[in-house]
This record gives structure tokens, C-alpha cells and sequence, in this order.
């Protein structure tokens, strides 16, 4: 199972916004994807799941576990995603959007016990008929993760997830996050431009870089590609 | 000292719940037996039992709730599905450009082009005779004015769903529904489920008011249920107003009480809604508990598409075949295409319709500017409120819609009467200016509320007074809100039916009136009174977009 990306960038006008990516995710491995506001993070992102809007245009090819999935409407690509806000339906309580997620096949019983499940790994047992609006910014995060994870994705992306939550509390989601990951054992693709995103979460970074403008274009200056490197965890 | 502009909704709302609640009462009286005008000094209960004698009335007030509630339901239905489809499907979205002409155009005129297309010797039955039903004359059917109220129903949702849309898409506006709409599809959900689990609910509470409007029209369509309603017997409204218009002034009691029925029928109706909208509820949370993975929404999709647009291109083609007919000459029933194209009826109207279009236009700008100033002025007088105004208080601005016209109306024309103001220009304009607030301040609303505030307190720290920033600042900022919603006032005075029809005691004559009285008789010159009271609207639309041009080339 894994995760591939083959000259992927986003076009503005026909122009990439960042150099095209290459890169394989493997199952139970994350990799971030960083870079500064505005390079095109976010919307990396979208076009892996088929959310960009015009002028935006994906280019380049999306594999999972061997399927193409240019083209393909969001609901059939089977990406979970986490943003920055939670997306947490505000007229469903907790247990209605974590259902609103469990595929329609699994009989009644086994339903009710994959939300019961996931409303104990977010330590929300008793929170189940809550308006998502009560839950603090933490509780939030961990019910649209485990949403997500309930929709039985075959890998997922996560677009700084962790930006709108104070420190201590970002320390702590990221913990969860990377063992709900980890338990789930597929591939992770993380964009941030924090890098303690991605030493908690074990990360491989990748840096997407501007593409050279068409002046230069000329020029015989090598290509620049998005550079992976390993970045050591930092202690603390 | 009092906030700067508190004076605007207090006026505001007199001349919104004064006329409803006068004219409420001018009907209770007389219902109960007390209108010494007209020698009724005995009060009781006597009129009542009149209205229950009447042949027929339980028929009437059946046909009536049906033919509301089902067109209520239907067009509801279909702006849902319209709205859901082309937000999802972003290729469909150019298809709303649709709404627009079907909005502007006065339900009348839309009555009068359907009755055309669907009669028996209408537009259909002669596109496909005699090749196909090998017909040489009128079929025989009874339609419109079928005793089941279908051609009504047909008319409602045609005039209906488009207003319904518009208000959707506005209840859309500002929401993050792309968002919304991409986190249910990324949970597994298609495209239509996505927008009525995700989005659909947290517009609802924004749409029971325009819902209940077209509930209360729907109970009270005397316009459209003069062409397309059934005859023997008709709904509630035609009743009253043919009885309320009776020379035998005993009448007026039967037809008071009717229209205080009228008034019950829409409690009722209102009530039967909110219970509708629990089980409604149920429904949709007992679907996405299921979970995503339905193929459910998969054929659905087209045919949520087609259908509204299909009535959408109905109307239009009603409104079309209209104009064909004006400029028709010679024009024999099978034949689908006139035999020849004359402009006699033009001629006709250049001559007898200039002083009706010039009062029609009048009335509806002298309103609409006046209705347009009225809602600025009172979203003015919230900026400087020091609390927010709470929801309840704004549904007096709706109360005008949601009383059935033909309940009030009579006794505001009572009113009228005492005040001697009654078949003057000056009344007429009065009670139009009561229906058309509400869709002015509806139009308004959003963008004076969203207006960022900076610009006033900037221009007020340069020491500006209130109403300099008001007429410099922010009427400027705002030209395009402002110039769209003029038009709107404009489109609902011209198509005002009823209200016309009471105030000016049938002496003001508008377009929309000179349009009931043709509808029967004559086709060529219904054409052209179709054709003028679609144009008005649409030209004051055409105004507005041209002003938002320039007010987006100026940005």
C-alpha cells in the first residue's frame, strides 16, 4: 500500500506554483511536505483530493495502492483529510458525524461499535450526543480524526491540522495523531511549515520549491527538484 | 437621547403592521356582524353560518390546502434539488441564470403563458397535432381549470421554485459550503447526499420565512387561480374577492367570514409545516446515520437537475409563446406557427395601454425608491444600536407576507374607504409599498450587514455626521446592493394582483389587472400585456447589472 506522486504541482493559468513533486509514501510512513505560506500547500492538498477550483489545475499523476485517482470524484478517491479547521458538521452531534463516516455495508451492531470505539480512543465516551460547538479545540481535532479514519481510508493527508491549537495542547494532538496513524497503517502525507509537525510525527520532509521563472528558463541551471531529507527528533 | 435613525423603523413598522392589523380588523367586524356603513349593526355569528351554507365551500377550502401545500412541498423540493445539484456540480451552475427572468416576471404573466401552453387548443397539443394525435380541433379536456387544482399547482411551482432558489442561494452566501460540501464527499458521500446531510440543514432555519411567504401566496393565488384554477367550485381567495366584490352588499358579511377562514386554513397550513419539518428532520438524520456509500443519489442526480430546469424552461417558453402570440395574425389550431405575423395588437396597445404602462411604471419605481430608502435607512438605524437586534423582532418586517392577501385586504380597503383614499393612485401605492418592504429589506439585508464598518468609522473619525456618511460613503460602497434591490421592488410592485385590485377598488388600473381581464378573452392582446409586464421588470434587472459593472470596473 502506498502513496505516489508523479510530477504532481498545481497550475495557476497554466503556470505550476511549485517545482512538480515526486515522491512515494509507504504504508505507516508520513511525510511532510513543507514550505512557506503561499507556496501552494494547501493547495497540494486539494488537488490530491479533487477539491481545486478554476483557476487551480492539478497536473501531473496520483497513485493509491495502485489506482489512478485523477479525475476521480472526492468520495470515490478514498483519502481521509484532516484540516486546519476540524469541519465538524455544527447541526450533528458528535456520534451523528462520527456515523455520518462508517461505510453503509457494516450491519447496524457493528456500526454502533466502531462510533463507540472511536468515541473512547478520543476519551469522548460520554460525548456522543454533544454539540460539536461545546467540544474544546483539542476534543475537536481528535473527533475529525477519528471521523476521518472511520471512513476507511486507504491513506491520509493532514493540512496543518495543528496550526489553530496553543502549544502545549499541539504537543499532545500530534501524539495522538501519529499513534492513530500508526495503528491504522497507512500512508500519511503532512503539509506545514512547522517543522515540529514533522519530527513529532516521525516525518521524512520534503521542501517544495519555487519554480524557476520562465526568464531563467533559458538559462542552463539544473532543475531543481523537491529535496528530501531526514530531519533528527527533536528532544523536549 | 435616542440613537441617530430610530426614527426609520418605527415608521418602518407602522407602515408595515398598520395596514395587516387594520385590515384584520376591518374584516373581524364585518364577519361578526358589525358594519354600519352597510346597515350590518346586529353583531354575531350570523355570517358564519352563511359561509357554511354556501355550496361547495368544503371543496373550496380542501382544494385550497392542497393546492398550497402540494405546490409548497413541490417547489421546495425542486429548489433543493436545483441548488444542491448545480452547488455540487459546478458545471451546471451557469443553468441558475435561469432564475432571473422567471423571478421578474409577474405570476400573472407566467398563469396566462402556461395556461397557453397546456390548454386544449394550446402550444403542446399543437406540436404534436394532427401528425401524431391526428387531432383537427381542440381536444375536449379540462385543462387548465381542472377540478383537482393541477394546472394550478403547475403554475405555483413554476412561479415559486425560482424564488425559493434565490433564497437558497442566498442563505448559501458567506457560508463555507465548498468546505462543508468537500469534507462530507471525502467521507464517501456523493455529490447530492453531500449537500443535503452537510449543508442543507444549517440553511433550513433561513428559509422558513420565504417558505411560509410562498405558503401564504399559495393560499391566496386569486391571479393565478383566476387562469389556471379550477371553476365549480374555485379556491377560498377567488370565492372572497367574487363575494367581497358581490353588488348584494349582504354578501360582504359571507365574504369577511371567509376570509377570516382564510386566515385559520393558513394557521393551520403554517402549523401542518412545522410538523412536516420534524419528521422531515428525521428522515434525513436516520439517511446519514446509514453512513456513506448509498448508490441511492446516483440517478437522482440528472433528474434533480432536469426537473427544475425543465419547469424553469416551461416558464419561459410560456412567456415566449406570449410574445408570439402578440404578433400573431392569422394563427388556426392545429398549426403550431402563426400563419402570419401583424403588429395590429401593438398598434392597438400604443394607443390604449400608454396611460395603464405609465401608471404600472410609476407606482412601481415611486415605491420601490421609496420601500429601497425605508429598509437602508432602518439597516442604518441597526449600525447604531448599541445591542444587536434579536431574530424575533425582524418577523414583523415579514408580517405583510405571511397573512394571505385576500384576508386583509378587504378590510384595509374599508379602511380606505373611511379615509376617502380608497381608488386613488395614493392608496394603491400605500399598500404596495406594505408588500414590497419586506422583499426590499430582504434584499438589502445581507450586504449592508456585511459592509465592513471600518469605512464608517473612518469617515466619522474625519468628522463626518451620520447621514454624511450614510449618503457619501455608504450608499456609494453599496451602489450595486442598492440598484439590485430597486429592481427587486420594482418586479414585485408591477406584479402585485390583489392589492391592486383592493386599494384602487378596481379603478386603478394596472398592467397586472388589464392582464386578469384578458387572460379569457382575448390571446393577442394578453400577449401583449404579457410581454410589457415582463419587460418592466426586466428592464429595472438589466439597470441594475449594468450599474454593478460599473461599480465592478470602478474596483
Amino acid at each position: 500500500m502506498s502513496l505516489i506522486l508523479e510530477r504532481s504541482t498545481v497550475l495557476l493559468d497554466g503556470a505550476p506554483l511549485f517545482d512538480p513533486l515526486d515522491l512515494e509514501v509507504r504504508a505507516g510512513a508520513t511525510v511532510a511536505v513543507m514550505g512557506p505560506s503561499g507556496a501552494g500547500k494547501s493547495s497540494l492538498l486539494l488537488a490530491l483530493v479533487g477539491g481545486l477550483r478554476p483557476p487551480l489545475q492539478a497536473a501531473g499523476t496520483v497513485q493509491l495502492d495502485g489506482r489512478v485517482l485523477d479525475g476521480l470524484p472526492p468520495e470515490r478517491r478514498r483519502l481521509g483529510v484532516l484540516f486546519q479547521e476540524p469541519m465538524l458538521f455544527p447541526h450533528l452531534s458528535v456520534r451523528d458525524n462520527l456515523a455520518f463516516a462508517v461505510p453503509r455495508r457494516l450491519k447496524r451492531a457493528e456500526r454502533r461499535a466502531r462510533i463507540r470505539e472511536a468515541l473512547a480512543l478520543a476519551e469522548l465516551g460520554d460525548f456522543g450526543d454533544r454539540r460539536p460547538a461545546t467540544l474544546s479545540g483539542g476534543q475537536a481535532a481528535r473527533v475529525a480524526l477519528l471521523r476521518a479514519l472511520l471512513a476507511e481510508p486507504r491513506a491520509l493527508l493532514l493540512d496543518e491540522p495543528f496550526a489553530k491549537l496553543d502549544v502545549p495542547l499541539r504537543r499532545r494532538v500530534r501524539a495522538f495523531v501519529s499513534a492513530m496513524v500508526a495503528k491504522a497503517g497507512i500512508p500519511c502525507l503532512l503539509v506545514t511549515h512547522d517543522v515540529e509537525d514533522a519530527s513529532d510525527l516521525d516525518a521524512r520532509v520534503l521542501r517544495l520549491t519555487a519554480p524557476q521563472p520562465p526568464s531563467a528558463a533559458g538559462q542552463a541551471t539544473p532543475r531543481a527538484r523537491a529535496s528530501a531529507s531526514s530531519v533528527s527528533r527533536i528532544p523536549g | 437621547m435616542s440613537a441617530p435613525f430610530a426614527f426609520w423603523p418605527r415608521l418602518t413598522w407602522a407602515v408595515l403592521v398598520l395596514p395587516v392589523a387594520a385590515g384584520l380588523a376591518g374584516t373581524l367586524a364585518p364577519a361578526l356582524g358589525w358594519l354600519p356603513a352597510i346597515g350590518l349593526v346586529e353583531p354575531g355569528f350570523g355570517a358564519f353560518a352563511e359561509l357554511a351554507r354556501l355550496p361547495g365551500i368544503g371543496a373550496s377550502v380542501l382544494l385550497t390546502l392542497a393546492t398550497a401545500l402540494a405546490a409548497t412541498a413541490l417547489a421546495w423540493v425542486l429548489a433543493c434539488a436545483f441548488v444542491g445539484v448545480t452547488t455540487s456540480w459546478r458545471r451546471a451552475a451557469p443553468l441558475r441564470r435561469l432564475v432571473s427572468p422567471l423571478l421578474a416576471a409577474p405570476p400573472i404573466a407566467v398563469a396566462i403563458g402556461i395556461a397557453f401552453l397546456v390548454a386544449p387548443s394550446g402550444f403542446f397539443v399543437r406540436l404534436v397535432s394532427p401528425w401524431l394525435t391526428g387531432l383537427e380541433r381542440p381536444p375536449l379536456w379540462l385543462f387548465p381549470g381542472d377540478p383537482w387544482g393541477l394546472a394550478l399547482i403547475l403554475g405555483l411551482v413554476v412561479k415559486e421554485t425560482p424564488f425559493l432558489v434565490l433564497m437558497l442561494l442566498a442563505a448559501q452566501a458567506g457560508r463555507p459550503v465548498e468546505r462543508e460540501l468537500l469534507a462530507a464527499r471525502l467521507l464517501g458521500h456523493g455529490p447530492l447526499a453531500a449537500w443535503t446531510f452537510a449543508v442543507l440543514p444549517q440553511l433550513y432555519p433561513a428559509m422558513r420565512l420565504p417558505l411560509f411567504a410562498v405558503l401564504a401566496y399559495g393560499l391566496s393565488p386569486v391571479d393565478m387561480a383566476l387562469v389556471l384554477g379550477p371553476t365549480v367550485p374555485p379556491v377560498l381567495a377567488v370565492r372572497i374577492v367574487e363575494l367581497l366584490g358581490h353588488p348584494d352588499l349582504t354578501q360582504w358579511a359571507t365574504g369577511a367570514a371567509a376570509a377570516l377562514l382564510l386566515v385559520a386554513l393558513a394557521l393551520a397550513a403554517m402549523g401542518a409545516w412545522r410538523l412536516a419539518e420534524g419528521l422531515g428532520w428525521r428522515i434525513v438524520r436516520h439517511c446519514l446515520r446509514r453512513g456513506p456509500g448509498s448508490r441511492t443519489f446516483v440517478p437522482v442526480t440528472p433528474l434533480a437537475l432536469a426537473v427544475p430546469t425543465g419547469l424553469g424552461a416551461l416558464g419561459l417558453a410560456a412567456l415566449a409563446v406570449m410574445a408570439l402570440w402578440s404578433v400573431a395574425g392569422r394563427w388556426r389550431f392545429p398549426d403550431a406557427w402563426p400563419a402570419t405575423l401583424r403588429a395590429d395588437a401593438w398598434a392597438v396597445a400604443a394607443v390604449d395601454l400608454v396611460p395603464t404602462l405609465a401608471l404600472t411604471a410609476g407606482l412601481a419605481v415611486v415605491v420601490s425608491l421609496t420601500a429601497t430608502a425605508l429598509a437602508l435607512l432602518c439597516l442604518e438605524a441597526e449600525t447604531h444600536r448599541s445591542r444587536p437586534v434579536p431574530q424575533r423582532a425582524q418577523l414583523w418586517l415579514f408580517l405583510p407576507l405571511l397573512v394571505p392577501q385576500a384576508a386583509f385586504l378587504f378590510g384595509l380597503q374599508v379602511l380606505l374607504v373611511a379615509l376617502r383614499l380608497e381608488g386613488t393612485p395614493l392608496a394603491v401605492a400605500l399598500v404596495h409599498l406594505c408588500f414590497v418592504l419586506p422583499y426590499a429589506f430582504l434584499a438589502l439585508a445581507g450586504a449592508v450587514r456585511s459592509l465592513d464598518p471600518r469605512w464608517a468609522l473612518v469617515a466619522r473619525s474625519l468628522g463626518q455626521r451620520p447621514l454624511a456618511v450614510l449618503l457619501r460613503v455608504k450608499l456609494p460602497l453599496l451602489a450595486a446592493p442598492v440598484a439590485t434591490t430597486l429592481a427587486v421592488g420594482i418586479a414585485v410592485g408591477t406584479a402585485l394582483y390583489l392589492p391592486t385590485l383592493f386599494a384602487g377598488g378596481g379603478r386603478v388600473r394596472t398592467l397586472a389587472l388589464e392582464a386578469a381581464a384578458l387572460a379569457a378573452s382575448d390571446r393577442r392582446s394578453a400577449g401583449v400585456v404579457v410581454v410589457l409586464l415582463t419587460t418592466l421588470p426586466l428592464l429595472a434587472f438589466a439597470a441594475a447589472a449594468l450599474v454593478r459593472a460599473r461599480v465592478e470596473r470602478r474596483a
